[in-house]
């Protein structure tokens, strides 16, 4: 039996190995074909054009500046409600929101988007020179969903902090909060950064809340407030119809995706690994 | 030494009581203070206050429109029926769960039970699982879609969809096992050794009936997680309207479902009411989830 | 020898929840003395020591009856308990260096009590290192974390970071428990040094310390204080027959 189990463990390598093999396998010889500068750094994306052109630079930028603007939302509010929650919260709220928490992260990002386009889309449209589905908006509702990893994370780091810092500080006079803020918090930086870079790695991997409430045209982001398109919906929304060439860039459009996934995985767990042993 | 001191010291802190009626402390810790407490009070005002207006405005748009129409059994494009992607989601669930609930169980048994430390090949499966656990669900959908849909001719399909959703929810799965198996105590795996048991009679009869609620509590997340699923079975099991005839054959989750009614932008109310029940089998899901694990902290 | 009395306890009871911890508690502890705690495990006197700066307020179900005053004035009313812990420093049984510089541990409390022209931190750091006699071991790496120094090192460090906010007070919860013999020793000389400027309370598990360092010896037993008297005679004439058991090693 034990060979069967140890089979069953294979099976995530061998599951690993086969994704980079087939979306390599499919992209790369697209981005040969387009040419590995002119892919990467092409601003024009016009599939249709003849001769047409394949750029992706719009969507890379698109990807970082949303991704970029949830952290700066998602991250101050999700570190200080971890806080919150470690450091302030009654015991008794605590067993009440702590599932809250745990709901929020469930929520499918789908119902995300579909608020994000019935409530989120027309406030923005009332911010002068914002068309609704903007930058601005996709940010916002990708720093709320964030919060619950970087909640949960920062949590355990804070968590985490020997209780002798805590009390340390109190001891030499410090508030509660003073000495939660400068004596805690500094011990569980890099669990907290550890919780950051994998909300960086939900944000930039997320797709269909995306795809409703950004606008989605492809090109270069002149303004926060106007659409961008990100390099997952550019997947999601041209895959239906494209064939050929086309249709190859938007696997390398994946390729490039999941290169930017498995560096921020690798500095989590790098991150994980500097936390643990301090 | 105080004994009891130490013990409720390690608990995480209550709000310290200030002097009943105390001097201010020196002024720039006392407004830098209430600054931080604010800046802590107001964040998670804002998380909860988000989720819960989210939460309480699908709810309140959606049920009036949850019409018996919804749920007739054939779809047509004027009532939107949801029924055939409730009886999909299902279907899709339970194909995804039967393929990865033995592989991600005997995976953890393996690295808990029989793994030794220090194998390289052990680390290297854990470097894969964690790998999975961050790949975004687009990807999952391009890989299931070259590979089952294209590769393996298998179409746009039940199948397609259910493995790839399967490869998905292996982490997830695996990871809450682990930790279920980590958390019995050797005592009885010693004890059971003792009786003279073999390891595999110790670990399917007196380990894994220990672990099961830690087991069945990752379960019911994946479950969650399959159910709210969207990117991942777009290109792998299609968006075919009507019930799927067979494994091969195409269908739509409610998820998809609902992402296609909204992003037509024509059955907004339909929509709606789609959010409401893909809503509620969520907090259902998560409730239960819930409830077993804190049954779990309390043994 | 000064008689003034730092802190005056009366009639302290201490409850942790259902548990009595400190029963009807009389102390006077004098100025400017060194006064040793004893006693068997789990017999109040940490519980004692933590309420003289409230850490107790901590603790959940922790309910105090009785006053406690510091120089006349009673801690648990008028005073705020922020200025109460700047009057009164702590040392913890475990060194818990902050996770930062050295000069940032020693800086932290100064810090925190508004403090921040850098010439005057400069000096702060310098002094509280020098009375802590651990100057020269540092002073070339200020800025190095505190972790990275030996368990003495760090305790007193910790010690030093006590005497930053230039407190009267300083409570220390069996300070050498965590410590090697020599290091040991030289905390001893220490708190002997630091008596002249401070009123010391130390609670120790060791009885040769509380003779070698203490003016003054309580000894506590179930929660109530069985005999305080001045170290000397309280270890050579014990009057209570516990006392006797006790530091003859019967029991505990």
């Amino acid at each position: 039996m034990s060979w069967l189990f140890a089979l069953c463990a294979c099976m995530s390598i061998v599951a690993v190995a086969l994704i980079c093999v087939f979306l390599f396998a499919n992209g790369i010889p697209a981005m040969k074909e387009i040419g590995v500068f002119h892919f990467l750094f092409g601003t024009k994306w016009a599939p249709k054009n003849n001769p047409a052109s394949y750029g992706i630079l719009p969507m890379i930028v698109g990807s970082l500046c949303v991704t970029f603007g949830a952290v700066i939302i998602g991250v101050p509010i999700g570190v200080l409600t971890a806080v919150y929650l470690s450091r302030f919260c009654p015991k008794k709220l605590h067993s009440l929101l702590e599932p809250l928490v745990q709901l929020m992260a469930g929520i499918p990002s789908i119902l995300y988007g579909f608020f994000g386009l019935v409530v989120m889309v027309p406030l923005a449209r009332m911010i002068p020179g914002c068309t609704g589905v903007s930058m601005v908006t996709a940010a916002v509702l990708l720093g709320i969903m964030i919060l619950p990893t970087v909640i949960n994370l920062s949590e355990s780091a804070i968590n985490a902090v020997p209780n002798s810092y805590y009390e340390g500080a109190l001891a030499l006079g410090a508030t509660h909060e003073r000495s939660v803020f400068f004596a805690v918090l500094p011990a569980a930086k890099s669990g907290i950064l550890a919780a950051v870079v994998l909300g960086i790695g939900r944000a930039i991997g997320e797709t269909m809340a995306v795809i409703m409430v950004a606008g989605n045209q492809p090109i270069l982001p002149r303004s926060i407030f106007k659409g961008i398109r990100t390099m997952t919906a550019n997947i999601v929304i041209e895959m239906g119809y494209a064939t050929g060439l086309h249709r190859e860039a938007l696997i390398a459009t994946g390729v490039v995706l999941f290169i930017f996934i498995l560096i921020i995985n690798l500095a989590f767990a790098a991150l994980k690994k500097r936390g643990e042993k301090v | 030494m105080s004994q009891p001191m130490d013990s409720v010291m390690a608990l995480p802190q209550q709000k310290v009581r200030m002097g009943r009626k105390g001097n201010a402390p020196k002024p720039t810790q006392g407004i830098q203070s209430l600054i931080l407490r604010l800046l802590v009070y107001g964040a998670a005002i804002f998380t909860f206050a988000v989720l819960l207006f989210l939460i309480g405005y699908i709810l309140i748009r959606g049920i009036p429109y949850l019409t018996p129409d919804l749920f007739s059994l054939e779809y047509t494009s004027e009532n939107c029926s949801m029924l055939p992607s409730i009886v999909t989601t299902v279907e899709m669930t339970l194909l995804s769960l039967v393929i990865a609930i033995p592989i991600s169980v005997f995976t953890a048994i393996y690295l808990v039970e029989y793994a030794k430390k220090g194998n390289k090949l052990v680390g290297l499966m854990r470097l894969t699982t964690e790998t999975l656990s961050g790949i975004p669900s687009i990807v999952y959908g391009l890989f299931g879609m070259l590979f089952f849909v294209t590769q393996l001719g298998w179409k746009l399909s039940l199948l397609s969809g259910s493995l790839t959703l399967a490869i998905m929810i292996l982490p997830l799965i695996m990871r809450s096992t682990e930790e279920a198996l980590l958390a019995v105590p050797d005592m009885y795996r010693e004890a059971s050794f003792g009786l003279g048991a073999g390891k595999l009679r110790t670990v399917f009869r007196i380990v894994l009936p220990s672990a099961m609620p830690g087991i069945l509590a990752g379960v019911i997340l994946a479950v969650g997680r399959i159910v709210g699923e969207t990117a991942a079975l777009i290109y792998t099991a299609g968006t075919a309207t009507d019930l799927p005839k067979g494994l091969l054959s195409s269908g739509r989750t409610l998820a998809v479902h609902m992402y296609c009614l909204s992003s037509e932008g024509l059955h907004t109310n339909q929509a709606y009411a789609t959010a409401v029940v893909l809503l509620l089998i969520v907090l259902a899901m998560n409730t239960i989830s819930a409830l077993i694990a804190r049954k779990l902290t309390k043994n | 020898m000064s008689m003034n009395v730092k802190y005056k306890i009366q009639d302290l009871n201490l409850h942790y929840g259902e548990f009595h911890a400190l029963k009807n508690i009389n102390l006077d502890l004098p100025e400017r003395e060194i006064t040793a705690f004893i006693g068997p495990s789990g017999c109040g006197k940490s519980t004692l020591l933590k309420t003289l700066n409230r850490m107790n307020d901590l603790v959940e179900g922790c309910r105090i009856d009785g006053t406690v005053r510091l120089d006349g004035e009673d801690i648990f009313d008028r005073m705020d308990v922020n200025i109460l812990r700047r009057r009164v420093g702590m040392v913890f049984q475990k060194p818990n260096p902050f996770p930062m510089s050295i000069y940032d541990n020693i800086a932290f409390g100064p810090r925190t009590h508004g403090i921040h022209s850098k010439s005057k931190l400069d000096e702060i750091v310098e002094k509280s290192l020098q009375n802590a006699a651990i100057w020269d071991e540092v002073k070339d790496r200020l800025h190095k974390s505190a972790l990275g120094m030996s368990g003495g090192q760090q305790q007193r460090l910790c010690i030093a970071r006590a005497l930053a906010i230039e407190p009267e007070v300083l409570l220390m919860d069996e300070p050498t428990s965590a410590l090697d013999p020599i290091s040991t020793m030289k905390v001893e000389d220490l708190v002997q040094e630091l008596k002249q400027n401070y009123t010391i309370v130390m609670v120790t598990h060791n009885m040769q310390q509380a003779t070698r360092v203490s003016d003054k010896t309580a000894f506590f037993l179930l929660g109530e204080v069985v005999e305080f008297n001045q170290t000397s005679e309280l270890f050579s004439m014990p009057k209570d027959q516990r006392t006797e058991n006790y530091i003859t090693g019967r029991f505990g």
